[in-house]
């Protein structure tokens, strides 16, 4: 245990001083501006520091808990679940509805890594803020999650199945194109910038475990196209739930605005 | 002090929340589903705690931390009304904070290695194959967030350029040599860092909110996007270049 911990603490080490280098360009390029272009010190000074911080303190700790804990299962649980004798695939009865709890895997995990998404949550605290509440914290969350569980769904079937990626890829950008039309404007870039923030520190070492499983075990199937596959998919489909939640919120406003009157 | 204690109890409950999903999906699918033990209960329980508590930490250091100095600063820079200023710095923070993130460092290392073991590029040229395509990606990334404050400033509607934008990614997907195409949406991904989006987010709503005749929710949005997509584009230009 004695060494363990020991471990423990070096590779918490190591992690602090990563997240530092993320923050390190950021405090010189501010520590210039404010210097020589702006010629003021920036407000609040020792809580902002204080906050720079803590935010590298548990970026850090986030890091390692997911992989000393998380990472590892979930890897193990994706090839166990593709594995063929789990499935019951014998020689001749290969059908994509053999994998059906890898499909339900995928959704879940999809789903529930989104939503524990540190950079998701920061843009929906945002929305949440200057939209004065029309767009909620969770509302935002759980939309943008659904669209990356259904992604993952997608994402697998193809896989399994070998249909050809540009095809969903086409139809997806397709669909959020006419939504684009038909779209509040307002929305819009928002929903854009939800496709960008689920692809980060959790959910892509997750998909990448699912979809190198699945490459592995499926025969004829290869694992650099099945990979990017996956995080393609999750790009566009977040856009598409965010479209249509915003249409829906619309929807109700313009139904309850009509009973009432 | 019983303020502090109060909002850290409050930061650990919704973390702890925020993870309770993924808890429930892994337990499920271990015990209920495959039916077997977990093969270091008393690690995952240590690592759990950890993300929790590392949430926590994270999402006050954004409302004291991150979020206020993206305002501060777009505000600042907004008034002063200097704006080779304002776009130099738009340039500068996607830059070089792409430049030096470990996750890109990271992909360009492996597709090197890769590429090395597949005979595609030469010892010698590994490294400064790894180098070009870091900067390949931070220039891409510098030049999105220079666009997208372009367009904050001027009001153009983002979903031109965004659909235009995935257009031509979906054509290079076409041209461009297959050995690159998994990096290109790759480095879509590892770009914009959890420090990053925050960062920029803020800027973004905080130039929005400050420029006259701009919405916040409308305008202020939309510089992510531009730095998920412009990589994509850059990388798989910097593939046919050299294959």
């Amino acid at each position: 245990m004695d060494t363990n911990l020991g471990l423990w603490i070096g590779d918490f080490a190591n992690k602090f001083v990563e997240t530092t280098w993320d923050l390190v360009p950021i405090i010189v390029l501010v520590a210039i501006y404010q210097g020589f272009v702006l010629k003021q010190k920036p407000p609040h000074l020792r809580k902002l520091f204080l906050g720079l911080v803590f935010v590298v303190i548990g970026l850090a700790l986030f890091l390692l808990g997911l992989e000393k804990a998380l990472f590892p299962v979930g890897e193990i649980m994706a090839v166990q679940l593709s594995n063929p004798h789990f499935v019951g695939l014998e020689a001749e009865n290969f059908s994509w509805k053999l994998y059906y709890w890898v499909f339900i895997f995928a959704t879940f995990i999809g789903f529930s890594t989104t939503l524990a998404e540190p950079s998701l949550t920061a843009v929906a605290i945002k929305a949440n803020e200057i939209s004065a509440g029309t767009f909620s914290e969770w509302g935002l969350r759980l939309t943008v999650a659904l669209g990356a569980g259904v992604a993952l769904f997608l994402g697998t079937y193809r896989i399994v199945s070998g249909t050809p990626l540009y095809l969903y890829l086409l139809v997806s950008y397709g669909i959020v194109i006419v939504q684009s039309i038909f779209a509040d404007k307002s929305i819009i870039a928002l929903a854009y910038d939800s496709g960008g923030v689920t692809t980060s520190t959790v959910t892509v070492p997750v998909v990448t475990a699912l979809g190198l499983g699945l490459s592995s075990q499926i025969p004829g199937r290869s694992m650099i196209e099945d990979g990017f596959g996956l995080i393609a998919m999750i790009n566009v489909l977040p856009i598409m739930t965010v479209l249509g939640y915003s249409k829906i919120l619309e929807l109700i406003k313009y139904f309850s605005k009509k009973i009432k009157s | 002090m019983r303020r502090i204690v109060s909002i850290a109890l409050t930061r650990v409950k919704m973390a702890f929340i925020d993870l309770l999903p993924i808890v429930i999906v892994v337990v499920f699918f271990q015990w209920g589903v495959l039916r077997q033990p977990f093969p270091d209960l008393g690690e995952v329980l240590i690592g759990m705690i950890m993300v929790v508590v590392g949430l926590a930490f994270f999402i006050q250091g954004l409302e004291i931390g991150l979020f206020p100095l993206g305002e501060n600063l777009s505000h600042a820079l907004a008034r002063k009304g200097n704006a080779v200023a304002l776009l130099a710095f738009a340039f500068l923070l996607g830059f070089s904070t792409t430049i030096a993130e470990p996750a890109l460092i990271a992909v360009a290392d492996k597709a090197s290695e890769i590429y090395l073991l597949d005979g595609l590029i030469a010892e010698d040229a590994r490294r400064s194959f790894a180098l070009g395509l870091r900067l390949s990606v931070a220039l891409s990334v510098g030049l999105a967030i220079l666009l997208g404050v372009i367009r904050i400033i001027k009001g153009w509607p983002i979903y031109y350029l965004v659909i235009g934008g995935y257009g031509v990614v979906m054509a290079m997907t076409l041209m461009a040599p297959s050995e690159i195409i998994g990096i290109a949406y790759d480095a879509g991904g590892v770009t914009t860092s959890t420090i990053t989006v925050p960062l920029v987010t803020a800027l973004g709503v905080g130039l929005a909110s400050v420029v006259k005749g701009r919405s916040p929710l409308k305008d202020g949005f939309g510089l992510i996007a531009f730095a998920s997509i412009m990589p994509m584009i850059f990388v798989m230009i910097y593939g046919m270049l050299y294959f």
